[in-house]
């Protein structure tokens, strides 16, 4: 049986070999013998890319239906739109006054540093009298932005006065303080832009950096070995950095803890990598410098050197709104680019003139400045031997920052000892100073503190009530804690 | 934005307040418009620019005593922002005011109109968020929705099926990539879209939000004060209750005259944003005497100060847009808007039309606001009228006739005009 099989299949092969060897039998190509089994290995070679080149399987794609659609929509649960506070949120003592360096809180009077009255004009007589003029001409508000009649005579010479003021071209004047430095910001800095910025800047500043889609790094806070690392590095290790535009973002006097930006050095980093310098003068307008020009003019560096100032009027200027001042060209530019500008109705008029006259007031008044100097040199002296807490601010800020010598580890726990004080100090002893708070959205992780704003209008007898009982009372807080 | 050759028709000084009839400042330039400069003549003009709806702009008898007073008493700023030193027991009742007359729980205001849409929506949204915005919201709001880090989409504007289609999409889809749920979805839409002078379509937008559990959010800039019976806005005038909407804001710079804005919600909510917000936290707050200026004139409006005189500017300002527009309208003009809006755009479709229909109204004494992109497609520019309470009859008669007779120079009138005849006081009265 097994006999046969084999002789059949030896028999087969020998047909279909010879059946292929046939016409081809005596065929040679290039001195090779074209055998039969040549017809074998291209017919397989054939097989084998017919089947490579199949697509592999795929699951055909099923859109939803309407009824799954349906039932993802019904299943879904939708967070709260606001998280549960575990706490009761912080209300702050009601005014029942003007915020002048002696308010009324609760029917008492009290001493007032929480407010940045750095000139102590709230209240002058003048200021008063210009606004009151200012209403009964134009009412309150403006109707209306600044491209479609919000534009009113009095912005168009506050922007005259304060550019003469500073010795710049040109300024602009926003209507809200806050949005000046994050409308500017995204005007001029674009996605791919590189901006160095100081970890402390406040929050409008951060909103800016972020709006502006820029590549942003952050140095040490006030730290100038930091910052000129941080730019080495950029410059070093990125070959395309001759074609961005790159910003150096610092505050004058940073609201978050009070130091002073040493604007000579910043400014000889500027020159040796070739960046652009945006400066906040909020809190040095009106206190720095022998006439009360800012940083510019106490570090002794010309305000040409700096491409964009910009100051919030809600400080020493008794006023609301900001400005923001440079070349001509920055500010044409932010006219019809920044859109807290374009957007947005222009500041009331009673308040540009409130700001053009507390610019009169200053430049007749320069004893405002050299008091305010010698306040907050008489506080700080006071303040620096309180135990327990340590003055981190600059000797010449005009806010007085003073933070735990010994931090609890927590910033909620900080804040709540921090609160104790101020709280008590105000009880106890009339005096109102203020914590700082800060907002969820805040990048910002210098330590919180108590802040004291001081005034050209405190007397020495308010500073020294106000050191007393900070001294008085953080010893019982601050004693009974540890 | 706009060449040099028409920068001369925007940002026009003005040295009156601007009511009614102001003065607008003469500019002239000596390189082609590249500088303008401002001489000491000036003109005086009918406004139809300014938002002045209910006529608060000038010094008001009822309003401009007591904010006088106010002055004295507080000072133009606080100088200290709302949680230090800046929060006057005028602001507590400001926001007690403002929270009974949009009718929620609670409000909470801000210096500025700006500020609020852009520092309270990256309170609310996060990441794993969703905002869906209306194709025609305004800047400050996309500025906002951009600073949340949340993922933005758009819906036509105004056409509620479509944000049915998309929000369906949305939640079946979830987040891009990863496919998660979504966290929270905000739908945000404007009460009058100032470049168009549409109402919203609110009734059936908020409708489809609850059908998908999202929340709404509803900026009422122009139309609060301006719009509803009692001047309450779109949910008065639509009637929608206002318990169905979850965040109302709007601003005081146009109906009341004043600056500033607020957001009206339930309790929790205000009580979140006063913990968080950064403009709470850190802006300074809001002038006095501007906050008192917004009670004294929510007070008139509601009646409190003993006049009508409240509902005498809701009526007027209601009476004149629904007037002014047939008005145009029967001229021939392409007039946009709904009835009842006091905005209107009038079509003027080429940009090349914009210096001209500007310059044309300012050389008869009627000040016009003429818009071009970026505000407005390239190809869609329009001039943009705004009504007020404080317009007399015979200002909007002389506003007919001058832009009648400016749109037929310029070529504006894209319909049939009815028959011209119109009555007044029982005389038969023609534009030509």
């Amino acid at each position: 049986m097994a006999e046969a099989v084999m002789n059949f299949l030896n028999n087969t092969l020998g047909w279909v070999t010879g059946a292929l060897d046939m016409p081809s039998a005596r065929a040679q190509v290039f001195g090779f013998q074209i055998g039969g089994h040549l017809f074998i290995e291209v017919f397989l070679l054939v097989v084998i890319l017919f089947l490579l080149s199949q697509k592999s399987y795929k699951p055909p794609k099923r859109p939803l239906t309407n009824k799954e659609i349906d039932e993802l929509c019904d299943e879904w649960v939708p967070e709260p739109l606001i998280p549960s506070l575990n706490e009761e949120p912080y209300e702050p003592p009601v005014l029942e006054s003007a915020a002048g360096p002696h308010t009324v809180i609760d029917g008492k009077e009290v001493v007032n540093f929480s407010s940045a009255n750095y000139l102590g004009l709230i209240g002058h007589k003048k200021l008063l009298d210009s606004c009151s003029a200012a209403l009964d001409k134009y009412g309150v508000g403006s109707c209306g932005p600044r491209g479609f009649y919000g534009t009113i005579d009095v912005h168009l010479d506050f922007e005259a006065r304060i550019a003469k003021f500073l010795g710049t071209p040109d300024s602009i004047l926003y209507p809200f303080g806050f949005s000046t430095m994050f409308s500017a910001i995204p005007a001029f800095s674009k996605k791919g832009d590189i901006i160095v910025a100081d970890e402390g800047v406040h929050w409008a500043i951060q909103n800016g950096l972020y709006l502006s889609r820029s590549t942003v790094v952050y140095f040490k806070h006030n730290d100038m070995k930091s910052l000129r690392e941080t730019l080495e590095n950029i410059t070093s290790k990125n070959k395309r950095v001759d074609k961005l535009r790159r910003y150096i973002v610092v505050e004058a006097v940073y609201q978050n803890s009070g130091q002073i930006a040493p604007l000579d050095e910043i400014i000889k980093l500027k020159e040796k990598y070739k960046f652009r310098v945006l400066l906040d003068e909020s809190n040095s307008f009106g206190v720095l410098g022998k006439s009360g020009r800012g940083l510019t003019e106490y570090s002794g560096v010309p305000i040409e050197e700096l491409d964009i100032v910009t100051a919030d009027m809600g400080h020493a200027l008794a006023a609301e709104g900001g400005f923001c001042t440079g070349s001509t060209r920055v500010i044409d530019h932010q006219r019809l680019s920044s859109s807290g500008y374009v957007f947005s109705a222009s500041l009331p008029p009673y308040l540009a003139s409130a700001a053009m006259t507390a610019i009169d007031i200053l430049e007749e008044n320069p004893e405002l400045l050299s008091k305010l100097k010698n306040n907050i040199s008489v506080l700080w002296k006071e303040l620096s031997k309180i135990p327990g807490l340590k003055i981190s601010s600059n000797k010449e800020s005009p806010i007085v920052y003073l933070r735990l010598e010994k931090s609890t580890g927590s910033q909620k726990d900080d804040l709540r000892l921090l609160q104790k004080i101020a709280q008590r100090v105000l009880e106890e002893d009339s005096v109102f100073v203020v914590v700082s708070h800060r907002s969820t959205l805040d990048k910002c992780r210098l330590p919180v503190g108590i802040r004291l704003f001081v005034s050209a209008g405190h007397s020495e007898s308010d500073l020294r009530r106000a050191s007393g009982s900070l001294k008085k009372v953080s010893a019982q807080v601050l004693g009974s804690h540890n | 934005m706009c060449p040099y050759t028409f920068k001369d028709c925007f940002g026009r000084p003005i040295s009156s307040a601007p009511d009614a009839w102001f003065d607008v400042v003469e500019r002239y330039s000596n390189d082609n418009n590249k500088t303008l400069k401002r001489s000491t003549k000036v003109s005086r003009c009918l406004n139809l620019g300014s938002y002045n709806y209910l006529g608060f702009a000038a010094a008001d008898e009822y309003c401009t005593p007591r904010v006088i007073e106010t002055l004295k008493k507080y000072s133009p700023s606080t100088c200290s922002t709302r949680v230090d030193g800046g929060t006057t027991a005028l602001h507590n009742e400001l926001e007690k005011f403002v929270a009974s007359f949009v009718r929620k729980p609670a409000a909470i205001v801000f210096g500025m109109g700006y500020v609020t849409n852009s520092a309270i929506l990256p309170v609310l949204m996060g990441k794993g968020c969703l905002i869906i915005s209306d194709s025609l919201n305004h800047n400050s709001i996309v500025n906002g929705a951009r600073g949340s880090g949340a993922v933005i989409r758009v819906f036509q504007h105004n056409i509620p099926s479509h944000l049915e289609e998309v929000l369906r999409e949305q939640i079946a889809d979830g987040q891009p990539r990863t496919h998660r749920p979504w966290k929270k979805i905000i739908v945000i839409v404007e009460g009058i879209y100032s470049m168009e002078g549409e109402l919203c379509k609110l009734p059936e937008i908020i409708a489809v939000c609850k059908k998908y559990k999202a929340y709404t959010y509803l900026d009422e800039a122009h139309s609060i004060g301006a719009v509803g019976k009692t001047g309450r806005g779109v949910c008065e005038l639509l009637g929608v209750d206002t318990a169905d909407v979850d965040i109302m804001m709007g601003t005081f710079t146009k109906s009341f005259g004043s600056c500033g804005g607020y957001i009206a919600g339930s309790e929790e909510v205000i009580k979140y944003l006063k913990y968080t917000c950064p403009a709470h936290l850190y802006g300074t707050s809001i002038s006095p005497p501007a906050a008192q200026q917004i009670i004294s004139s929510i007070r008139v409006i509601l009646g409190e100060d003993g006049s009508n005189r409240g509902a005498q500017k809701l009526a007027k300002i209601r009476e004149n847009s629904n007037f002014f527009r047939s008005e145009l309208q029967k001229m021939g003009f392409e007039v946009l808007g709904d009835n009842d809006s006091p905005v209107m755009p009038i079509m003027l479709y080429n940009p090349a039309k914009i210096p001209a229909f500007s310059r044309e109204c300012l050389k008869h004494n009627v000040a016009v606001v003429t818009v071009a992109f970026p505000a407005t497609p390239l190809l869609l520019a329009r001039a943009r009228i705004c009504i007020s309470a404080s317009h007399s009859r015979e200002d909007l008669m002389k506003a007919l006739q001058v832009i009648s007779k400016v749109g037929d120079l310029v070529g504006i009138k894209y319909f049939p005009a009815e028959p011209l005849k119109q009555y007044q006081d029982g005389k038969a009265v023609k534009y030509d």
